[in-house]
């Protein structure tokens, strides 16, 4: 494992490939290797892309990959799609697009399944984003599931966060209502070449124009990803938005709330499956489940009780 | 939680631009709670398996339709394991005539190969049955 880690460091795509799916499979060594590789990361920039399903998230990230390698950047790429909420299983379908790239040795690109996760990312994002970090990559794309309107995960986890539209998606109150509309920090346009284009731009303007006063508004962006049109304003946009929080002190500040969140996380984590683990081991459970269909127990009383057997907490009473 | 999601990569090397097939197979194997990453047409040997090592796949099909079996099976059987992923399983689908089918299994390029009329349940049970 030690070894797997090394040559993750020392550029091994195979390591890289192999310990994503470590993490993503929660295997047992996942906290020691996350703990390893943790020194390494901290260096690359995290841009996420979200939108409806069939916006062109995909063929986006394609053409922004061709743009940004221009510049001789070394990009991971991770590609969300959902998993099937009945048999579990997935199509991974984003990479179709981005196959020009798949002998670029500087791109590594990894398609993942949400797997129960319903934030728009998978369980393991985070994770394998810390991987492609320590493995040395300077950007990092993370291209969510195609997502409605509340599915904003992404935003906990990106520097810069890209939202993806089309023309035509209903009338200008869909602007002003929360969610998905908030948490851009650049939106785009796409398909651009349909009706409506200009319409679809204005609204955007005209909601983000309701607020003063705030430290970084948005650009909006038309595109034509599939002619590669408005791609470029898209990176100098990125790059933009880059500069402003890395000079207004707002990057570091959001980093360290990820890492305040990072860490709460990880203790109720740890707390949680401890806690069952003792737990499951004094009590049958299934007993106590059928107490409380037959209202013999409650819930609530039954909680404390299971709370206090364990030598968790001093009890305060 | 700790159970290993078999995935796999379904790809179509070479020039032939029906995918239909291709479709079928991974919504079957979707069906059968497996991920599958899904590459797309007109797949270079070098493209498939460059995908393979970065999706860390299990299981590589391969669906073919052009004739241009007994060439593209075995150089990306050899990049494979030239890539040490001796280990991912190369299934093979299409229109593949038995002596050629034969070859390629008892030559230790594919671990199988489908053709025209074999069921969807024997390629799923035959993937899971290598992972049981």
């Amino acid at each position: 494992m030690q070894q797997l880690v090394e040559e993750l460091l020392k550029g091994n795509r195979r390591a890289a490939a192999r310990l994503i799916t470590l993490v993503e499979n929660d295997d047992r060594r996942k906290f020691e290797l996350l703990q390893a590789i943790y020194p390494h990361t901290g260096h690359a920039y995290v841009v996420g892309i979200t939108g409806a399903p069939g916006a062109g998230k995909s063929s986006l990230v394609d053409r922004l990959l061709q743009v940004i390698r221009a510049e001789g950047l070394s990009i991971g790429v991770i590609a969300v799609d959902p998993t099937s909420p009945f048999s579990d299983g997935a199509i991974l379908g984003d990479r179709i697009r981005m196959q020009d790239h798949a002998l670029d040795r500087e791109i590594f690109i990894r398609s993942m399944a949400t797997r129960g996760s319903l934030g728009g990312l998978s369980r393991a994002t985070k994770e394998a984003i810390q991987v492609l970090d320590a493995f040395g990559k300077d950007l990092v794309l993370v291209e969510t599931v195609g997502v409605g309107q509340s599915e904003v995960d992404i935003v906990k986890t990106a520097d810069t966060t890209i939202v993806v539209l089309t023309p035509a998606g209903g009338d200008s109150v869909q602007t002003l209502k929360a969610g998905i509309m908030e948490i851009a920090d650049l939106f785009v346009v796409n398909k651009a070449d349909l009706p409506g284009v200009d319409r679809t731009v204005t609204e955007i303007n005209m909601m983000l124009d309701m607020k003063n006063d705030v430290p970084w508004r948005p650009a909006v962006i038309p595109t034509v990803s599939i002619r590669g049109e408005g791609i470029e304003k898209i990176w100098s946009s990125i790059k933009e938005h880059r500069h402003h929080l890395e000079t207004s002190g707002r990057l570091a500040e959001a980093r360290l709330r990820r890492v305040k969140r990072e860490l709460t996380e990880q203790v109720e984590y740890l707390v949680k499956s401890r806690f069952w683990e003792e737990v499951k081991e004094k009590f049958f459970l299934g007993e106590i489940f059928e107490k409380i269909a037959r209202r013999e127990k409650d819930p609530y009383s039954s909680a404390c009780e299971l709370l206090d057997s364990t030598n968790f907490f001093e009890r305060k009473s | 939680m700790n159970r290993r999601k078999i995935r796999v990569l379904v790809a179509k090397p070479g020039l032939d631009g029906h995918d239909r097939g291709a479709r079928v197979v991974a919504r079957a194997l979707r069906d059968a709670g497996m991920e599958v990453i899904y590459s797309g047409l007109h797949q270079t040997p070098e493209q498939v398996v460059e995908t393979a090592l970065q999706e860390d796949v299990e299981v590589v099909g391969l669906s073919i339709l052009s004739g241009a079996h007994m060439t593209l099976v075995p150089k990306i059987k050899r990049l494979l394991v030239e890539n040490s992923m001796n280990d991912v399983l190369l299934v093979v689908g299409g229109i593949i005539p038995e002596e050629d089918a034969a070859a390629l299994i008892a030559g230790g390029f594919a671990g199988q190969v489908f053709t025209p009329g074999d069921s969807l349940e024997k390629i799923c049970n035959y993937i899971s049955s290598n992972f049981e």
